[in-house]
């Protein structure tokens, strides 16, 4: 009998998420997919998953399992968080078995935002628009679309497999002095003293952060024209200025285009720091160039594929 | 300033923008290449968006770099930029009913622009627009073509969930909404049609490009044509026009 996952409590915002549902941006869909790409690229590597394989997304109030039927193997990545089985901790990072009546409880620790879990061979999930990633405001993904709840349960598509020795990863280094960004496309939407503020100030991650956007509260940015453009592209990570002032970074739930000006994009190797960065807490931006951006996104990718390696 | 400009959007997307209004020629430019993209998609170019002013295409500059993706497109540009391509021209007659009790906002428009109801849905049922753009939800078509006479801002308070299939415009702009979500835009009809519906295949019937027109229809047809498409049925029309 293949295991099954059963979610015995969630907070907010647990979701499963893919790498996201590509191809129909052209057709105004979220792309969805995971908030922090690192720790849910390592959850799958962990159990030699391919890199964009579904996972659970939990929120920042964590998520209460249990495995039924069958052994599952897991990989997690939940940086940050407390995890245990039943009562004993285990890894937050790497990967663990959960026999079948046993309960795997990942809470708030002492930071982190998202934590990821991933079901050796994957989870067994109808796509929609070939994606298994939960869309809520557009009724897409498992479920309906909807967050996970308790009593859900989730198909895994391994056989039945042995116990295996749980195995920690040392975890590839999210943390950042310096949220990065490469400026663009609308950087000159703001005034000069608006664009070196924002480079020079803190900003803390405001309340109503959401997997749409992370919204940023401290010194507003003047702009020079309005705040109104003709709709174009919004890339992950776009900085967008709205007419409060108050700049926003567009996350995996952005809609694929949109009317206010961008001034840059936070660059792909910092939006998991950025993620995992908690209400209330602050972050310092960076502009930076194209190759830096590039260069780091190497780095990042590779440091996550040395992890899961390192696992064997 | 020169058009077309290449900015980055980050180190993963590069937008080619056209100009910075609403403009038909603008739009037929970067339709074009769009196509150009679609054509002969480059190893590294994972998806190409278009929009009123510019075409976004998003890359993995591991695979191709920003260098690269820049003589691509400009060397797209040089050849034409895709309009020697034919475009699909596909020609929508989409089903719409201008009932007041699914027009909510066709009084307040008629009222803001000095017509008469009638002269509003005749304006917006006898224009042909084309879809330049979606946004804002899966299958909510943006289109370009909308009279002028109709052109007003959008509603001071938004609205709730507007009901799927709502015809609305705002800004000079004309929407075809496919599902029920919040808006501040004028409601001034009702499509039985949905561009977008997931488990049907093709799930988005109009691709960006076609030419659109409405066909008015009466309250009773409409809500025959709603049970036909819930039941899987596709109401609207589609004529090759290449």
């Amino acid at each position: 009998m293949t295991p099954r996952l059963h979610v015995v409590e969630a907070g907010p915002g647990c979701t499963i998420q893919d790498a996201g549902r590509h191809g129909y941006l052209r057709f105004g869909v979220t792309p969805a997919g995971p908030m922090d790409w690192m720790s849910h690229r390592l959850a799958n590597r962990a159990v030699r998953n391919p890199p964009g394989g579904g996972c659970i997304e939990a929120g920042p109030g964590g998520i209460v399992l249990r495995a039924e039927f069958a052994p599952v193997a897991l990989g997690i990545a939940a940086p940050g968080f407390a995890v245990a089985r039943d009562g004993s901790p285990v890894p937050a990072c790497g990967r663990i078995t959960l026999g079948p009546g046993q309960t795997l409880a990942v809470l708030p620790g002492r930071d982190g935002v998202w934590a990821y879990l991933a079901a050796a061979g994957g989870f067994d999930l109808v796509a929609d628009l070939g994606s298994v990633s939960t869309d809520v405001r557009s009724s897409l993904g498992p479920f309906g679309g909807r967050a996970l709840r308790p009593g859900f349960r989730l198909r895994c598509r391994q056989r039945a497999g042995a116990f295996a020795p749980d195995c920690a990863a040392a975890a590839p280094d999210i943390r950042r002095t310096f949220i990065r960004f490469v400026p663009g496309p609308q950087a000159e939407s703001v005034t000069e003293e608006g664009l070196a503020s924002f480079c020079s100030s803190p900003y803390a991650v405001a309340p109503r952060s959401d997997r749409m956007a992370w919204r940023l509260a401290g010194p507003r940015l003047a702009h020079r024209r309005g705040h109104d453009i003709v709709s174009d592209g919004i890339a992950l990570g776009a900085i967008q200025v709205p007419g409060d002032g108050l700049p926003l970074v567009l996350m995996a739930d952005r809609q694929p285009t949109g009317g206010y000006p961008k001034i840059g994009t936070v660059i792909r190797a910092d939006l998991p720091a950025l993620a995992q960065t908690r209400t209330g807490r602050t972050v310092r931006f960076r502009a930076v160039e194209i190759d830096e951006a590039v260069a780091a996104l190497g780095e990042a990718r590779g440091a996550v594929e040395q992890a899961a390696a390192a696992l064997g | 300033m020169t058009f077309p400009r290449l900015l980055d959007a980050g180190e993963t997307a590069l937008v080619v923008e056209f100009g910075e209004a609403i403009d038909d020629a603008v739009s037929a430019r970067v339709l074009a290449l769009d196509r150009a993209f679609a054509a002969a998609p480059p190893a590294g170019v994972t998806e190409t968006v278009p929009t009123y002013r510019s075409l976004m295409i998003h890359y993995d500059p591991l695979v191709l770099d920003r260098a690269g993706l820049v003589a691509l497109v400009r060397a797209r540009l040089a050849a034409g930029g895709g309009a020697e391509i034919p475009a699909a021209r596909r020609l929508w007659r989409i089903p719409a009913c201008y009932d007041s009790a699914l027009a909510e906002d066709l009084g307040v428009v008629a009222a803001a622009t000095g017509l008469t109801g009638a002269e509003v849905v005749a304006l917006h049922s006898g224009a042909t627009y084309r879809v330049v753009m979606y946004g804002f939800a899966p299958g909510w078509a943006y289109l370009g073509g909308l009279p002028p006479a109709l052109g007003l801002p959008r509603r001071t308070a938004p609205r709730g969930r507007i009901p799927a299939g709502s015809l609305i415009i705002a800004g000079g702009q004309a929407i075809v909404a496919s599902g029920a979500m919040p808006s501040g835009w004028h409601i001034i009809g009702r499509t039985p049609e949905r561009l977008f519906a997931r488990r049907r295949d093709p799930a988005f019937l109009v691709a960006v490009g076609d030419l659109v027109t409405f066909r008015p229809v009466d309250r009773p047809t409409h809500d025959e044509m709603a049970a036909a498409v819930a039941a899987g049925q596709v109401v609207a029309e589609a004529e090759e026009t290449g």
